[in-house]
């Protein structure tokens, strides 16, 4: 009798324990906080401001999180995270939510016990020439030699795209960015290639950047987004609505200026987001005013693009980051 | 004594006026021979050509004032120090400190505190050096940690993976060098130990650390360790780090000293098992004290060494002084001007290393008695 008493105990302690370990939402709401993995180093996506803030477009995703979550977008904590650790950390339980631009693929939304939720920004590789070479389309660089920094991705998409395409090339390889963009501008190589998003902000750093022009092509999808842990859907859930949210509000006119004047509207899909009608916020597991504190206290998608990318020389209008409306693909499902 | 028979010697005659003053140091140190002279030449070539430009760029045309960076691109001609001075707080305490600056006082009264009992150590003739030492290295750890950290005594908290810049460095630094020395003097007395497992117990852990570079093992405790721990468990990522540079320093240590131990001469060891002496008492009266000063060259060496390791902490995403004002010299608002930001660097990094050079020699020469083996 005993036994199967203490068993049963056993079995009802791991059970809360599971549910203890999956239940991030509760964990978060305890703490205080939500922590938040980002890269710390990298301008317009998540680095420290002069008064040490976090600033980004992905640093203002976990903001958003915090705001939805807390009704207060200064609960959020950042732990600067390198490319190799960053899934490490979150399997672990290290940080809540991983928002460091992370391009979504197969091998990591099947393997690695992650889940990607929806994209804050999407990126793709291109190159940079210099425009006294007369080429406009990378279709023509058969035989030249590229500048790329080693052991990433983008040297494999540069291989492949010149195989795809039958044509030669010859890599230059560097350690980091900084020393990629300094034998492009000494002329150790004719083209650069790069995300696209690093290669504007390249381009303002070269001696003469009116000499040098991006191509159209984009050789590679790099769709970035936050990622949280597989197996709690309430989290993944908040996580995604959250950015959806974001991203519906631009849709519909809602910014952090006249997200009060937007609480009184007559519009019931507005009202939805605005938790003044339905019951969307207990849906997901927040209060009625989830979304109104996030659009309030950071802003809708477009004003954080404006903010964060925009100055890096990265123009939304007429790129895929544009809404669906707008000739880009984002498309966030409605609030309902 | 008869005065008259005093054999008064002629004063000396005065050297060659070639050979004195500074133009016998020139013709001696720099024109002794025509190779030399060849070297002079250009050396002062080099420094003529070098040196003014960059006084002229680092300080007399150097930007000092504003809060951004329209100051210094008006004057591209000068080094833009402001930035460093907006910047100060994050490139010296780290993300944390940087945004929190009320809250910078907590560091500085850890570290004067740490000044304060680390100066009467090297005062001779102060009395209570060895409650000091206690203070020092038993007391201090848990105050320096809660003001930092926070937490107790009811000061906002300071998570580690906030923490970063000069402290950061520092920290993980004197942590590394506090921890190595003891492990590596009972590792150095191991590995020369006639107890077999002991021996080997210490060989294979000197070995092992030895031969795994400080990256890889970094790497390993901050990716592969949490791995091997249930979800629940957080265990610090600075914590990991400091304990993987402290595992590691303590193995270089350890045969540091034990060069020094085979320096010593058999006769040592003998006369002190003649007197009847065991082998601790032997070890800490005649043996160590003796060692260890023949040692201090190569333990600072590979002190000065750890100090510039920690920036491999980079790799594991914390945010040592190199890294931070990297990081700080690639933001939206200070995009462009990194030579400023690695020489700040770089002065700090040179300023400790050979504060620490200098501190050594010092003691040698005051432990020197004389005989050199």
């Amino acid at each position: 009798m005993n036994i199967v008493k203490s068993m049963a105990a056993a079995a009802a302690l791991s059970v809360a324990a599971v549910g203890a370990n999956a239940a991030t939402l509760d964990d978060v709401k305890e703490k205080g906080f939500v922590q938040c993995g980002v890269d710390g180093g990298l301008p317009g996506f998540s680095a420290p401001d002069d008064s040490g803030q976090m600033r980004g477009i992905d640093a203002d995703v976990c903001y958003a999180v915090a705001a939805a979550v807390f009704g207060d977008s200064s609960k959020a904590k950042f732990t600067p995270l390198t490319a190799k650790e960053r899934f490490t950390a979150l399997s672990s339980g290290e940080i809540d939510v991983l928002s460091r631009n992370t391009t979504h693929t197969l091998h990591r939304d099947s393997a690695l016990g992650i889940n990607f939720t929806y994209y804050n920004y999407i990126d793709g590789q291109g190159f940079m020439v210099k425009k006294n070479l007369g080429v406009t389309s990378a279709k023509e660089l058969d035989g030249a030699a590229v500048c790329v920094q080693q052991g990433t991705t983008t040297e494999l998409n540069l291989a492949d795209f010149f195989r795809a395409n039958g044509m030669e090339f010859t890599p230059v390889g560097y350690d980091t960015s900084v020393q990629t963009r300094e034998g492009f501008d000494g002329g150790s190589c004719d083209v650069l290639t790069s995300d696209k998003s690093q290669l504007a902000a390249i381009r303002t750093e070269l001696k003469d950047p009116d000499g040098a022009a991006i191509l159209p092509e984009t050789i590679s999808k790099e769709p970035l987004g936050p990622v949280v842990r597989q197996g709690d859907d309430q989290w993944f859930n908040i996580v995604k609505w959250v950015l959806y949210a974001l991203i519906n509000a631009d849709e519909m006119g809602i910014t952090s200026a006249n997200v009060d004047e937007m609480k009184d509207s007559g519009n019931p899909a507005i009202a939805r987001i605005m938790g003044t009608e339905g019951e969307m916020g207990k849906d997901i597991g927040l209060s009625a005013d989830w979304a109104y504190n996030a659009i309030k206290q950071v802003g809708n998608y477009d004003e954080i693009y404006q903010r964060n990318v925009a100055p890096l020389g990265l123009a939304r209008e007429g790129s895929v980051n544009a809404l669906w409306t707008e000739g880009g693909v984002l498309y966030a499902p409605p609030v309902r | 004594m008869n005065a008259a028979f005093t054999h008064k010697p002629a004063p000396d005659r005065p050297p060659p006026r070639i050979s004195v003053g500074a133009v016998g140091w020139m013709r001696d140190n720099l024109f002794s021979s025509w190779m030399n002279t060849a070297l002079t030449i250009v050396a002062v070539y080099i420094l003529i050509t070098l040196i003014p430009p960059f006084v002229q760029w680092a300080l007399l045309d150097a930007n000092w004032g504003g809060r951004d960076r329209s100051i210094c691109d008006a004057n591209k001609d000068g080094a833009c120090w402001t930035f460093i001075k907006v910047r100060f707080l994050q490139i010296m305490f780290g993300l944390y400190y940087g945004a929190n600056p009320d809250q910078v006082w907590r560091p500085v009264l850890a570290f004067a505190l740490l000044i304060a009992l680390a100066i009467p150590l090297f005062v001779e003739s102060f009395p209570y050096k060895r409650y000091v030492s206690i203070g020092l290295l038993v007391v201090f750890p848990f105050v320096g940690y809660g003001l930092i950290h926070g937490q107790w005594f009811g000061l906002p908290v300071a998570e580690t993976s906030q923490w970063g810049g000069f402290m950061l460095t520092f920290v993980l630094a004197s942590v590394g060098i506090v921890c190595a020395l003891p492990i590596g003097i009972l590792l150095a007395l191991g590995r020369r130990s006639n107890m077999p497992l002991v021996r080997t117990l210490s060989v294979s852990y000197i070995e092992f650390w030895r031969g795994t570079p400080l990256i890889t093992i970094l790497f390993m405790a901050s990716v592969m360790l949490p791995l091997f721990f249930p979800a629940e468990v957080d265990f610090d990522k600075v914590a990991r780090a400091m304990i993987g540079i402290a595992l590691f320093q303590s193995a270089y240590t350890a045969e540091a000293i034990r060069g020094g131990l085979q320096a010593m001469p058999r006769g040592q060891f003998e006369g002190a098992d003649a007197m009847g002496l065991k082998y601790w008492q032997s070890m800490r009266l005649i043996i160590l004290p003796q060692a260890l000063k023949i040692s201090i060259p190569g333990i600072v060496n590979s002190f000065i060494e750890l100090f510039k390791d920690t920036s491999l902490v980079a790799i594991i995403g914390l945010l040592d002084l190199l890294n931070m004002a990297q990081t700080a010299s690639r933001s939206i608002e200070w995009k462009g001007y990194d030579i400023e930001a690695y020489l700040f660097a770089a002065l700090l990094f040179w300023i400790c290393c050979y504060g620490m050079s200098r501190y050594s020699q010092a003691l040698e020469r005051k432990l020197d008695t004389g005989h050199k083996h």
